[in-house]
């Protein structure tokens, strides 16, 4: 597996995208289907920032990469707060617009762009596992 | 990401361009209450240069939506969606939140 050591702020989601985007398209991926993977890394990526490190500039996350039984696993491990996907309702895609809430998007396309999403804590952190097969 | 503001008659037109993701977004959403704060309530976003956009553009959108359409009659309305983040603002249900258009100037004819 190929891994990239990130810092928690929002100008590495760039790189983040390249990295996974790169690694995508050299499984051949179609570009849909790489542009998928792009976007829910950076969702998770991003959530992390934002969520496990609240703000704090200094975290460090690792980013994973493997193409393997004709899946790409994804990984995202990071040491800040543990993230409970339980508690986070997904959003109600039939509410109109003065009830939309503007929160919990990335975790509901996560889910609907990836194959599998996974949250464990293990001791080496919050790890995070999403798979998408290919075709 | 870069953005562009435009004004016609009946409306300002945002011009997208690049990617607009956790980074970008703030600027995205400061374009458009600078629009809304010269109480222009009828916009158009044009994405014809757009290249991504995350939940976190999705969210600047439908704050200025809300604000335009609740408060002041107005409307976002979006233009030359790429197909990759039209795909994406349907998995997300943004589809029946904002009238789309093929064309920006259409789309400003709309208003």
């Amino acid at each position: 597996m190929q891994t990239v050591t990130f810092s928690s702020t929002f100008d590495v989601l760039d790189d983040i995208r390249s990295f996974v985007g790169e690694q995508a398209r050299g499984a051949a991926f179609n570009e849909k289907d790489v542009y998928s993977i792009q976007l829910a890394t950076d969702e998770a990526a991003s959530n992390v920032i934002e969520h496990a490190y609240q703000g704090r500039l200094d975290g460090k996350f690792d980013v994973g990469c493997e193409f393997r039984k004709g899946g790409l696993i994804i990984t995202l491990l990071d040491h800040g707060e543990a993230f409970d996907p339980s508690k986070i309702d997904e959003p109600d895609l039939k509410a109109d617009l003065s009830d939309r809430k503007i929160g919990g998007l990335g975790i509901y396309l996560m889910r609907k762009l990836m194959d599998e999403v996974r949250y464990e804590t293990t001791q080496a952190g919050n790890l995070l596992t999403m798979v998408k097969r290919k075709g | 990401m870069k953005i562009n503001t435009k004004e016609f008659k009946h409306c300002d037109m945002v011009s997208i361009e690049g990617r607009v993701d956790s980074s970008s977004a703030p600027q995205l959403s400061k374009a458009l209450d600078a629009v809304i704060g010269k109480g222009v309530y009828k916009i158009v976003v044009d994405m014809s240069q757009l290249e991504y956009m995350s939940s976190a553009g999705f969210r600047a959108l439908l704050a200025s939506q809300r604000v335009c359409r609740r408060y002041h009659r107005g409307e976002v309305v979006l233009a030359s969606v790429p197909e990759r983040i039209r795909e994406a603002f349907e998995l997300a249900g943004f589809t029946e939140l904002f009238r789309t258009y093929g064309d920006p100037l259409e789309a400003v004819g709309s208003l």
